[in-house]
């Protein structure tokens, strides 16, 4: 770990003009991914700035509908909250998939949302990764690949983004808000918050420098039979091979969203409208393009299978 | 003494203690966490440094240049220990790879540096500033590549005619497995602290075997054995791991002997992958014929495995020797030369990997001949070794562990048709497998003393990795004196104490409590020489020694000062007249979804056979755990070998799964009520090891009676399954 300055932000807009002052400072808040990274110097900022003061920590109604979920809210209270399980239970189901008990007590929304991958060439430091160090090369390409991405992937980069919260927050079409250093605030869909590889995959979202979530909102609920179905070797305390989450109605049509398999998690509009013909049809659009490696071809059938499955037991 | 004839009667027999499911006398401290271990020591009075390790960043090749200039003008930096610093080093007799290399490099991970800093944040930090040039090298790390043309490591061993036999057998089967590189991923990692009086050394460390440590840190060092001690009372976990010496001793010895005080060091997760020693992968062949009523008539087995050189072949063949009858046999290793990290034990080496494959062959073979794999396998019992009729095994109950567990587990339920319960979404199977593994002994030491509080106190070297040697060797001690456990002190894992066993190959119970056993004999003869009574017909009982009419207490022998005396178990040739070996069953119910594929075990029952069992509640938890680590072998288990880079790529806990608390719902073991009088005058044998050969093959065994798929290459994963699923495309 190397040497680091720190501070506690007195307000979020601080935070962020704090940041954008400083291009080696990273926030931090639960330390479940940022603190194993700097250990291992895949991270290495070289200031802190600890947003663990701001509040931002309830979930409030909003009154047109919906919930705002303050960007500290934990991910063990964003689970077990009430209105979450009875009207976003694809949310709260995903969050418990995930990680420990311990983890989740201190895991915060906005920092689940900002876990790197899990690709294990990242984690090596003596490897080349277009992610950790951008145009080193990708060692994952070729090499060991089992966890890695099969759609959206480029040359420059096949690793996913592992949380589960984020495939839940897809599936229901979340909204993130954030302040910039400028004090002007802004609302980005969820769909266009995680970004492709390409050949920048080092840059995984869309915040701008200094950029701070504030909040996470969910519109009204939709109702429908809410899944997270999380396919992994060991039963738990493990990063999914694949993950389905859907909302389903009684009608046949639904939503799908897919972690596991992508740098972002991954959702096709034109799949979701091939759901009432069942997952295999569904699960062809989800995955057109794919380019999987040898080691991860079997989540190609394994996606359409886990469908499959979520579809049957949702409908019987 | 030295046990050389089949024992007969023993205050051991009374079993007021021994055999007894006494709680673990050492687990107050493990549980408050009192208990020091490895990295916990601390010397108040001396200045103690930390150190980290640098490791190489290439498989094969040579260092061209280090410059260590940065990270010796770090923040808090003592000194930078390297090859070139330490002067000539020597290797244990036991070490394969070089622990501190430089400038070749033998495989990835391997130390090449050791930063002594006053903090461990800096050591840490200073580490990363090293900056290394290296001349990589072309390494071979791929064992599939390597296999052709390899000839047998020394030579086969061979009964009868196996070719002629296997060609003219009514029923055949030839088939190919594979075992992945497997990790010990044990919760402690290798730590040490070390520190120089002058000469001498000591080495607060966590290692299962102290005697070989003293010898091989000696050698590596070039100083005498005489001024090396090592402790190491406590250890959280090894699996053979720790059998030998690792960089983090030498490291600490060298930054210790750099700077002049102590250093601790305790290496990270992932060099436990790539830097110390893992259980090497392996292809293995085995063929077996048979008449058609079932009668075994030609079984070979063939493995290859690779090591660096002058490394040892993964020996996955030698139960094939043993387990069943046949009158024409083969077995042989096959090594390949490969630039991975070294491959040496862990837990029950040779026999795990060999009963993962053997026992599926089994299994095939069983549904070949149309019968009942339980069957097939009492068929071809044997009570002589098959290679040597005239040399009966010692004590062999694998038909009634078979049986008894059929009856436990509801084997009669079973459906052989496989791929037919269904439980929801669940596809249900129910397998079965032997487990075998041979009864090691060691010749063993202990030392006793008997103080005028009336407590006996026992020194040996002896380590506990866990396993509840504190507490046996407490009842041993007990039993003999004639002692409430409470009165006997027990201290381990300490160089200064008689030279013991050690752990591993599940030899440490049952030598080193016959080595206190015989360290108490000698305390017998000498209190009842003191009181005056004639030690042929003295009974130890309620801190009493009593002849006829006339008792005395315990203390008064050591009225006038401490008892002490000292003895070594040795064994003779009973070993060689007859086979001593451990049996087991294993049951295994298993549910694979039949959308995803993922396998979930759901019971699990082991039946062992293994002489007496000392403590049934310490013996039970080495058998749920080794049944745990079964389970993680068969579904999970995997160092991934990347063969560009030449190293194991999920280096860490998260990358190299081994079962949660999640994956085991509900397991149960039962012990035979038996004795082996060839195997000690504690008439006990191992568990630990025993309670893990075999378990993958019968998970195994329950996936293909769920789903009807045959996989041969472990671990059984999804993907393995996924496209030949009933109802995929």
């Amino acid at each position: 770990m190397r040497a680091f300055t720190y501070e506690r932000a007195a307000s979020p807009v601080q935070a962020a003009a704090a940041a954008a002052a400083n291009p080696g400072a990273k926030f931090i808040a639960g330390g479940t991914n940022l603190l194993d990274l700097m250990k291992l110097e895949i991270e290495t900022p070289s200031h802190l700035i600890d947003v663990n003061g701001l509040g931002l920590d309830t979930i409030e109604t909003i009154p047109e509908g919906g919930l705002r979920i303050g960007a500290l809210v934990r991910n063990t209270d964003l689970a077990a909250d009430e209105r979450v399980r009875r009207d976003y239970g694809v949310l709260s189901r995903a969050i418990l998939a995930g990680a420990s008990g311990q983890l989740r007590n201190r895991a915060t929304t906005a920092g689940n949302l900002l876990q790197r991958t899990r690709c294990p060439y990242f984690y090596d430091t003596a490897q080349p990764c277009n992610k950790r160090q951008p145009g080193s090369g990708c060692s994952a390409i070729g090499g060991f690949s089992r966890q890695l991405g099969i759609v959206g992937t480029s040359e420059a980069c096949i690793a996913t983004n592992p949380s589960d919260m984020a495939v839940g927050l897809r599936v229901l079409d979340a909204t993130i808000e954030t302040v910039k250093p400028d004090a002007t605030t802004r609302r980005i869909p969820i769909a266009e918050f995680h970004r492709l590889p390409g050949d920048t995959p080092h840059i995984e979202t869309v915040l701008e420098p200094g950029e701070f979530i504030t909040a996470v909102t969910l519109p009204s609920p939709v109702g429908g039979k809410h899944v997270y179905r999380k396919v992994r070797d060991r039963a738990s305390y493990a990063f999914a091979l694949v993950s389905v989450a859907t909302v389903l109605q009684q009608d046949g049509t639904g939503r799908v969203a897919v972690g596991g398999i992508a740098h972002k998690p991954w959702r096709v509009e034109a799949a979701e409208a091939e759901l009432p013909r069942g997952a295999k049809a569904a699960a062809e659009r989800l995955l057109a393009g794919a380019k999987p490696t040898h080691d991860n071809a079997f989540k190609m059938p394994l996606v359409e299978r886990a469908l499959g499955s979520v579809l049957d037991e949702t409908r019987s | 003494m030295k046990f050389d004839k089949p024992e007969t009667t023993n205050p051991i027999d009374q079993l007021k203690v021994v055999g007894q499911a006494v709680d673990r006398v050492d687990g107050p401290l493990k549980v408050t966490g009192t208990a020091t271990y490895a990295y916990e020591w601390h010397d108040p009075d001396s200045r103690l440094a930390y150190g980290y390790p640098v490791g190489s960043t290439i498989a094969k090749g040579r260092i061209v240049s280090m410059d260590l200039s940065r990270a010796r003008a770090a923040p808090g930096v003592v000194t930078v220990v390297t090859a070139e610093e330490a002067g000539e080093l020597g290797k244990g007799s036991r070490n394969v790879a070089t622990l501190l290399g430089g400038p070749d490099i033998e495989h990835y991970h391997q130390a090449i540096a050791i930063v002594v800093a006053e903090s461990f944040e800096q050591a840490r930090a200073a580490a990363s500033l090293i900056q290394v040039t290296y001349q990589a090298a072309d390494g071979k790390f791929d064992l599939a590549a390597e296999r052709e043309g390899l000839g047998p490591t020394g030579s086969d061993d061979k009964v009868g005619e196996f070719e002629t036999a296997f060609a003219n057998a009514a029923v055949r089967l030839d088939e190919t497995y594979t075992t992945p590189d497997q990790s010990h991923a044990m919760m402690e990692p290798h730590a040490s602290l070390a520190s120089w009086d002058g000469d001498k050394l000591t080495i607060w460390t966590s290692n299962q075997m102290i005697a070989w440590s003293v010898e091989d840190i000696a050698k590596t060092l070039k100083i005498p054995p005489a001024d090396v001690r090592v402790v190491s009372p406590y250890i959280g976990g090894g699996f053979g791991s720790k059998l030998f010496v690792r960089s983090d001793m030498i490291l600490a010895a060298l930054g210790a002997r750099a700077t002049g005080r102590p250093v601790k060091i305790a290496l990270p997760r992932p060099f436990l992958m790539n830097n110390t020693t893992h259980r090497p992968a392996t292809i293995q062949r085995i063929r077996i014929g048979a008449e058609r009523g079932g009668k075994i008539t030609a079984i070979a087995h063939e493995g290859w495995s690779g090591n660096l050189p002058d490394g040892e072949p993964e020996n996955a063949v030698d139960q094939t020797k043993l387990l069943y009858a046949g009158a024409h046999r083969l077995t042989g290793t096959r090594l390949a030369t490969l630039d991975l990290p070294e491959g040496n034990a862990m837990r029950a080496p040779g026999e795990a990997p060999g009963l993962m494959a053997l026992e599926i062959a089994m299994d095939e073979m069983a549904e070949r001949l149309g019968l009942d794999p339980i069957d097939f396998r009492v068929i071809n019992d044997t009570q002589v070794d098959p290679g040597n009729p005239n040399r009966p095994f010692s004590h062999r109950q694998l038909v009634e562990c078979l049986r008894i567990g059929a009856e436990r587990f509801g084997w009669s339920a079973r459906n052989a048709r496989p791929a037919t319960v269904r439980e929801g979404r669940w596809l249900k199977g129910i397998g079965v497998a032997a487990g075998f593994r041979n009864n090691l002994t060691m010749k063993s030491g202990a030392r006793v003393r008997l103080d005028g509080r009336g407590v006996v106190t026992v020194e040996t070297d002896m380590t506990d990795i866990g396993t509840g040697s504190y507490t046996i060797i407490a009842q041993t001690a007990a039993e003999m004196m004639g002692l409430p456990i409470e009165r006997v002190e027990v201290r381990l894992g300490d160089s200064t104490f008689p030279a013991a066993a050690g752990s591993g190959g599940q030899w440490g119970a049952n030598s080193a409590t016959a080595g206190v056993y015989a360290a108490c004999v000698k305390l017998r003869e000498t209190v009842a020489q003191r009181l005056g009574f004639n030690s042929k017909d003295c009974v130890f009982a309620d801190g009493e020694v009593r002849s006829g009419d006339r008792r005395a207490p315990l203390t008064q022998a050591a009225s006038n000062g401490e008892v002490v005396v000292e003895d070594t178990i040795e064994f003779g040739d009973l070993r060689k007249t007859h086979q001593q070996s451990t049996f087991a069953a294993h049951f295994v119910e298993v549910g694979v979804d039949a959308a995803t594929a993922e396998t979930r075990v759901r019971r699990m029952l082991s039946v062992c056979s293994a002489g007496r069992i000392l403590n049934p509640k310490t013996a039970r938890s080495q058998v749920i755990g080794a049944m745990t680590m079964g389970v993680g072998g068969a579904l999970m288990e995997e160092l991934a070998v990347d063969t560009r880079r030449g190293f194991f790529v999920n280096h860490d806990l998260a990358g190299y799964e081994v079962p949660v608390h999640a994956d085991i719902p509900h397991q149960e073991v039962i012990f035979l009520d038996e004795v082996d009088v060839m195997s000690s005058p504690m008439k006990a044998k191992g568990v630990g090891e025993l309670g893990l050969c075999g378990v993958g093959a019968a998970v195994a065994n329950a996936v293909y009676n769920a789903t009807g798929i045959r996989v041969r290459n472990y671990p059984i994963t999804l993907d393995k399954l996924i496209t030949q699923l009933p109802g995929a495309a």
